[in-house]
């Protein structure tokens, strides 16, 4: 194979002329430069424009501190939540039949139809001073509206999805032979979900606790509502970025955003490395050994005549490389 | 082991895919369930299985009722139709699966796995692919490393669906040939689906063969061949001409023509549908007692065997006859000729409700 062919893909009579492809390529470098890369800039901008000391002045200062504790104290009790209660739904949906099976996708994609708001406003209406279970709680000294217990609840609901709908498709897509096989190994179901299963979807399973820590973390609207906006006790980072630039505080409040967004770019790395190992094949060991066999087995016919070209050297190679 | 399946029923909905049916798989055979989709086939493997529960009926193993017993519990080994091999586990670790879940009380050591693991794969000849994953491996590869797999837990019973449905011509016959001697090594009661005949035929020690939910027929490949019990069993086993006649004393009747029934003759008198293979079809350019006359349309002279295809004179019908090289020589067909037919051997079934 004649390997400039092999890379240059493009050819005349499948390209448009080079003043369109410049033309719609430069285009969709401004729009993701103007919406996307500018604001970026512009946090980071913005919160060290002040200098480095008065960055780092911002993001010590007592209330800042709590709330990036509030901020992980949420995450570290709704990314789990989601984690088992979104395996568990995905699990059933995807591998089993039952009556109701709509209505529960329905109601797993309801965080997702219904504003952040709603759903903060469904919690004080329930859990609040004049809702319905208020004043049985306010009789047995419980806090939840305006408190933490409060905060957490309401990022449960609205990060509630993301597990679920990560691996819903992905479960579905890959069947129940693998289990059914298992089972008739003698595996039990336990065995069958953690040794098989599980590992079937594991990268999946990982973008989506990616993607759910990043909207625990960053999730204004529900969480503004059952706050109560007390400094330096229920108060998340989104929150605190909010009332620092209400005072015009704009260091302070770029210098929190800025945490946000580290994280965000944080998350898209993690998000990119995960999507790069999930789309490798098999991960490997091996790999070579097997190279030097597939090239002598291609070698002998007697032994390599079953084989299909998916199984030919050529794709060893591609993979070692 | 012996399998006994007794007065089996299953419906899917208005659907019923098994009914009343009984079976029973004599100990160390290889036993093909012959049949079009949809016949209940692969139903029925998985209820002996234990992958699918019957509304009614029994399974026996070795007389011991298993109807109830879990899948995990039954020790059949099972080859899925698209091998659901596990696809994050390497070639070992996919064999070795069935013997690390058991429980620690007997669970074999590591050594041992590894020494067993190694004997299935060198035994289907592919222990040089341990390390490989399954998208790495071709149909064919990846077929008989399912099937090292279900063997490694010492299966009573050896169940297979459509084994080598998924397989392109070639490799499927070599994996046919492979399967057969594998069993005649190892004489493990094997159960295989399938709707090839000919791998039926080829294959197997008997054939069941079943339609819409029950079994048409039971029997060595060649009693199955030569004697087909059903109109359906007849036309399902491959290419067949069909003639109307009448059934007499110790004759039947197609138009003019009369065949002897020796022997083999249907109880009762009366319309019937008589049924010719190609190859049972003499040709020949003399007009005595033929069955038919027809002019040549087409011939298939590709192979060892000649097709030929004559539009029969009068009802102007298609007939297939097959010959060999040398007899199409012989006669030095051409199309267009008008040539005589005379059947060596034909299947007579009386018509419904003809012999009341």
């Amino acid at each position: 194979m004649n390997l400039s062919s092999a890379t240059d893909r493009r050819s005349r009579s499948t390209t448009e002329p080079a003043w369109v492809r410049l033309t719609l390529t430069a285009l969709a470098l401004g729009y993701l430069a103007v919406f996307l890369l500018t604001p970026l800039v512009s946090v980071f901008y913005e919160a060290l424009t002040k200098g480095f000391e008065l960055y780092l002045a911002a993001l010590v200062e007592p209330e800042a501190v709590e709330a990036v504790k509030l901020t992980l104290l949420t995450t570290v009790i709704a990314v789990p939540l989601n984690l088992v209660f979104g395996v568990a739904a995905a699990w059933a949906i995807a591998k089993f039949e039952f009556p109701g099976k709509q209505v529960l996708i329905t109601l797993i994609d309801l965080p997702f139809s219904v504003s952040p708001v709603v759903a903060g406003l469904i919690y004080v209406l329930l859990f609040g001073a004049q809702g319905w279970l208020g004043p049985w709680l306010a009789a047995h000294d419980v806090k939840i509206i305006f408190a933490v217990p409060g905060i957490v609840l309401a990022t449960v609901f609205v990060t509630f999805p993301f597990v679920a709908r990560e691996l819903i498709p992905l479960m579905q897509a890959q069947g129940t032979d693998e289990e059914q096989a298992a089972r008739v190994l003698g595996a039990s179901g336990w065995q069958t979900f953690w040794r098989v299963t599980l590992p079937n979807v594991k990268w999946g399973l990982l973008y989506g606790v990616i993607l759910c820590t990043a909207r625990a973390m960053g999730e204004f609207g529900a969480v503004s509502v059952v706050s109560g906006h007390i400094r330096g006790e229920t108060n998340t980072i989104p929150l605190h970025v909010e009332i620092l630039y209400n005072e015009y505080n704009f260091v302070g409040a770029f210098a929190c955003a800025s945490l946000l967004a580290l994280t965000a770019l944080l998350t898209l790395g993690l998000k990119s490395l995960v999507e790069w190992r999930a789309s490798r094949p098999a991960a490997g060991r091996g790999h070579t050994e097997l190279l030097a066999r597939a090239a002598a087995e291609a070698k002998s016919p007697a032994q390599g005549k079953d084989k299909d070209d998916k199984g030919a050297p050529g794709h060893v190679l591609a993979e070692t490389y | 082991m012996s399998i006994e399946i007794r007065n089996l029923r299953k419906t899917f909905g208005e659907f019923d895919v098994l009914k009343d049916l009984s079976l029973t798989v004599e100990s160390g055979e290889l036993l093909a369930l012959l049949g079009p989709s949809g016949c209940g086939k692969t139903t029925l493997l998985r209820i002996i299985a234990g992958l699918e529960t019957a509304d009614a009926g029994q399974v026996l193993f070795h007389g011991e009722d298993a109807t109830q017993r879990p899948v995990s519990e039954r020790q059949v080994g099972f080859v899925f139709q698209h091998y659901a091999l596990f696809r994050h586990m390497s070639v070992f670790d996919n064999v070795a699966f069935g013997l690390s879940v058991r429980p620690r009380a007997s669970r074999p050591a590591k050594a041992d796995i590894r020494e067993r693991v190694m004997r299935l794969l060198k035994l289907v000849q592919l222990d040089w692919l341990a390390d490989a994953y399954p998208d790495q491996l071709s149909g064919g590869q990846r077929q008989r490393i399912a099937l090292a797999r279900s063997l490694a837990v010492e299966p009573r019973v050896l169940l297979l669906d459509e084994p080598f449905g998924a397989l392109d011509a070639k490799v499927r016959k070599d994996l046919r040939r492979w399967l057969r001697q594998l069993h005649d090594d190892i004489h493990l009661t094997s159960v295989f689906v399938t709707h090839d005949q000919e791998e039926a035929l080829e294959v197997s020690d008997r054939v069941v063969v079943m339609n819409r939910g029950v079994i048409e027929q039971v029997g060595r490949p060649e009693e199955i061949y030569e004697h087909p019990a059903s109109p359906f069993v007849t036309q399902f086993l491959g290419d067949v001409n069909l003639f109307h006649g009448r059934v007499g004393a110790n004759h039947v009747e197609i138009g003019d023509y009369a065949h002897p029934l020796d022997g083999q003759a249907p109880a009762g008198k009366g319309e019937a549908s008589v049924y010719i293979r190609p190859h049972d079809l003499e040709i020949s350019r003399e007009a005595g007692q033929a069955l038919a006359t027809g002019t040549i349309e087409h011939i298939h002279s590709v192979g060892p065997i000649v097709r030929v295809e004559l539009r029969r004179q009068g009802s102007g019908e298609l007939i297939d006859a097959a010959l060999t090289r040398d007899d199409y020589q012989q006669l030095r067909l051409a199309l267009g000729d008008t040539v005589y037919v005379r059947p060596r051997k034909l299947a007579v079934f009386l018509d419904e409700g003809a012999n009341i």
